[in-house]
């Protein structure tokens, strides 16, 4: 049986330091769920899905000193060769890539008289995108050689240049914007129309400033040259990842030493740069919930150890009365439950007050109310350990205590 | 008296030493954590020109119409268009005026085997130098005449000193970069600004190593290194044709030496505007702005807001610790009551016992704070190891040094008077009664 109410006078007596013991464990409970949650918030963020075959594709950017006449034979020329390598699936010369911080961004419209656009999109370029990327088409079809153009004639101004008039968007955009399929229908991107002749799953931005545009992304057929921010994507055969950039480096060095490597990487690196400060936060946030719980383990250490030795002679006396070794055990351990269960209760209204605070200046979600069951067990058990060694060390007093002073 | 206290106090913090040992650890890890998130926040939130922020100004203008994505916030764009930047800074209205982009390239060195390594550079104009205090080592920095002149020219790091001539004075001597050659003329002592207030692209990056004039670097076709908004025409813009582009890609920075002459500067920026709106180039009304250095970083939220909420962590973490140290000191206090009982018995006051268990919580707070310091240098160090662009810049300097030592023993003195204050409410007799 529990001893309650006995436990609740006791308490009475050292109604301070009670009160300071459930007022760390609510900190620390109120504390702790928020940060988990905080924690869980930036691990679900970490795994937002790129879209592409992450496994298989890697990058290989090089800059140039100085210009390149003919800079069109010099791109096809390096692609062609980088498709020869062993290990090498496909490859294209691409602008961006999703979570590589460098983004092309426009506004698009779907009615070329209105004033303001419609959603704010990036638009991906590069020749054979898709197969390089391993971006899963969906509906429509890919681009055909004969729709892409280069950029730099695009952008010339010249009165011969075909001027591309085609687009695949992502799954996100065709449900935010169409309702239904997009094939055959017309947006405007940079006042020219294009009509929408793909739908692929959802690839992400290459920096996301706002969550909810994350896959506001398209395909163009425009074809790079060397240079700003340009970078050749291969997809490569399992495990030829490392072979494929040593080899691909060196032989666009070979072909142009002119051509310096500014970097070369797996996508795994891409993804891991992007979200590096994420994951520093969310260990952060990891080692402060360990430290608080230590802490306030530490303190239930003492305070418990302090109870034991004031109650030594009443501990003594219950002996003598017949209480075993058990009894007092357990009426230290339900003395910390009782304890431990008030603060979770005060915890847990604090708790939700932070996540109000966090709401209103971060935009953090509400918090899930899955989490103060967790913080609540975590918290028991952690008291229960906690008090452990003092709540034995109280029931080896002996009954002779009884007869000593204090 | 006090002498005598501190003795009681280091022989009963010696008495119970898993005690002490306990209160102090907490004591340290909360000054750790806090000390740590406050550092860097002290770093990140500091003013990066102290000596002329309130004299450093960057204008802003609205050339745009509706029609484009970013047009949301009635703000006028970041940047500032070469036509619009240039015309503001050949009207000279400021003391000082630069206007300014960022770039990368390769470097090397001509007729050297070095390998070709990227370099960061600075594309501005003569101003710049004076106006941002920029100290020179070697040589001096550019003057307008060469802007003018579109000199092929070049004032390099100290850094790329060491790398390309060894340290030696290097003016007159040329660099490649991009390949094309450039003469040197200054070298400048090490310098930074944090944050890099000048251009927030990047706004923790390291200085530039090579500083060229804005004009030369257009000949050259210096690659860029920032962002560019464009409106009207849907990024069919080449970086070449920027100068006549609508587009906004460059920083334009001010220096007015008299407050009274700011709002002249600010009307003459609208008279500006409503020309522009006159001639059909700008299509909104005048929106303009003039944000001194403070207020740029405040209006661009600088400071990440991680690192707030790092603090605020430290904060509650350092609060459980409070609270714990407190509830401890209670019963390390408590315990002593028949030693308390003696003492007031042959003659000592209230204030006496509790002066002296006052001198005991300062003893905690000060080795917590020793140790907290520790801890301290330890997280910073944690810190930067960190990804973040900010986090190379996290050092502990001398007022937060100071601070770390006031808040320890400060804490813990506020946490110690309600145990003292308990300890001394012990009745003399009670306590001498018992064997």
């Amino acid at each position: 049986m529990l001893d309650i109410r006995p436990i609740l006078s006791t308490l009475k007596r050292h109604k301070v330091t009670a009160i300071l013991l459930v007022l760390e464990i609510a900190l620390t409970c109120a504390i702790v769920c928020n940060a988990v949650f905080l924690v869980r918030q930036r691990l679900d963020w970490m795994n937002t899905p790129s879209g592409i075959d992450e496994a298989h594709v890697v990058e290989v950017r090089p800059v140039n000193i100085g210009s390149t006449p003919a800079m069109h034979g010099r791109v096809d020329e390096t692609l062609q060769a980088l498709r020869q390598l062993p290990g090498v699936r496909y490859a294209s010369l691409a602008n961006e890539l999703p979570f590589g911080f460098e983004s092309w961004n426009d506004g698009i419209k779907l009615d070329k008289d209105v004033v303001a656009p419609v959603m704010h999109v990036t638009a991906f370029y590069g020749e054979g995108l898709i197969n390089s990327l391993g971006i899963q088409l969906l509906e429509g079809r890919d681009f055909t050689p004969d729709e892409y153009a280069w950029l730099d004639d695009i952008t010339s101004g010249r009165k011969d240049v075909v001027i591309p008039h085609v687009v695949i968007i992502t799954k996100f955009m065709e449900d935010r914007l169409f309702h239904g399929s997009a094939l055959g229908k017309t947006l405007y991107y940079g006042g020219e129309p294009m009509r929408v002749i793909g739908v692929v799953r959802d690839v992400a931005r290459p920096n996301v400033m706002d969550r909810s545009l994350t896959y506001g992304s398209m395909l163009l057929p425009v074809r790079m040259s060397e240079g700003i921010g340009a970078t050749y994507v291969m997809r490569v055969q399992p495990g030829q990842g490392d072979a494929v950039l040593k080899a691909a480096s060196t032989m666009l060095r070979e072909m142009d030493p002119n051509r310096v490597i500014q970097r070369k990487r797996h996508y795994s690196e891409v993804r891991a740069a992007y979200f590096a400060s994420d994951r520093a936060m969310a260990g952060l946030l990891v080692g402060v919930c360990v430290a608080l719980l230590i802490v306030t383990a530490l303190g239930i250490v003492g305070l418990g150890s302090f109870w034991v030795s004031q109650r030594r002679r009443q501990i003594g006396v219950r002996r003598a009365l017949g209480a075993t070794r058990q009894d007092v055990l357990r009426y230290f351990q339900t003395e910390n439950f009782l304890l431990a269960t008030m603060g979770i209760a005060l915890g847990m209204v604090l708790a939700y007050g932070i996540n109000i605070v966090l709401m209103l200046r971060y935009e953090s979600p509400r918090l899930p109310a899955a989490y103060l069951p967790l913080g609540a067990i975590a918290l028991w058990l952690l008291g229960q350990a906690a008090v452990y060694a003092p709540a034995r060390r109280a029931s080896r007093v002996p009954p002779v205590e009884a007869t000593r002073g204090n | 008296m006090f002498g005598y206290y501190l003795e009681l106090a280091l022989r009963s913090l010696k008495r119970s030493k898993a005690l002490t040992a306990l209160m102090v650890l907490a004591v340290a890890m909360g000054i750790g954590a806090c000390m740590t998130t406050l550092t860097v926040l002290h770093v990140v939130s500091g003013d990066p020109i102290p000596s002329k922020s309130h004299r450093l100004y960057y204008p802003q203008l609205e050339p745009r119409d509706t029609d484009n994505g970013f047009y949301t916030k009635g703000e006028p764009p970041d940047q500032i268009s070469w036509q619009d930047g240039m015309y503001l800074l050949k009207a000279r209205r400021a003391n000082r005026q630069a206007l300014m982009t960022g770039g990368i390239a390769p470097v090397q060195l001509p007729g050297s085997n070095l390998e070709p390594f990227f370099a960061r550079a600075r594309y501005t104009t003569a101003d710049f130098f004076p106006m941002f205090e920029v100290p020179m080592r070697y040589g001096h920095a550019w003057s307008e005449k060469e802007d003018e002149a579109r000199s092929r020219i070049a004032v390099i790091s100290t850094t790329l000193n060491e790398r390309l001539f060894h340290g030696e004075d290097s003016t007159g001597k040329t660099v490649r970069y991009n390949g094309m050659d450039l003469q040197v003329v200054g070298v400048i002592d090490p310098w930074r600004a944090h944050p890099r207030f000048y251009d927030l692209n990047d706004s923790y990056a390291d200085a530039e190593e090579l500083f060229i004039p804005l004009t030369t670097s257009r000949d050259l076709k210096g690659p860029r290194n920032g962002s560019r908004d464009c409106w009207g025409q849907g990024g069919k813009v080449t970086e070449d044709a920027l100068e006549t582009a609508n587009c906004t890609w460059l920083q334009l920075w001010v220096e007015i030496d008299d407050p009274a002459r700011v709002a002249d500067y600010k009307a003459f920026m609208t008279h500006y505007s409503q020309d522009q709106v006159a001639v059909g180039r700008f299509h909104l009304p005048p929106n303009v702005r003039l944000r001194d250095v403070l207020e740029w970083l405040d209006y661009n939220h600088v400071v990440p807001s991680d690192v707030h909420l790092q603090v605020w962590l430290a904060l509650g973490f350092f609060a459980v610790c409070l609270v714990n140290t407190v509830g401890l000191m209670l019963a390390k206090f408590l315990r002593r009551s028949s030693e308390i009982g003696v003492r007031r018995a042959l003659g000592a006051s209230r204030a006496n016992v509790f002066a002296q268990l006052l001198i005991e919580a300062g003893m905690i707070g000060l080795t917590g704070g020793i140790a907290g310091l520790l801890m301290a240098l330890g997280g910073l160090w944690l810190v930067r190891q960190q990804p973040d662009a900010y986090a190379s810049l996290a050092h502990l300097d001398m007022p937060m040094l100071a601070a770390t030592f006031a808040i320890a023993i400060g804490a813990t003195l506020i946490a110690g008077l309600l145990p003292a204050w308990r300890a001394c409410q012990v009745t003399p007799a009670l306590q001498l009664k018992s064997p």
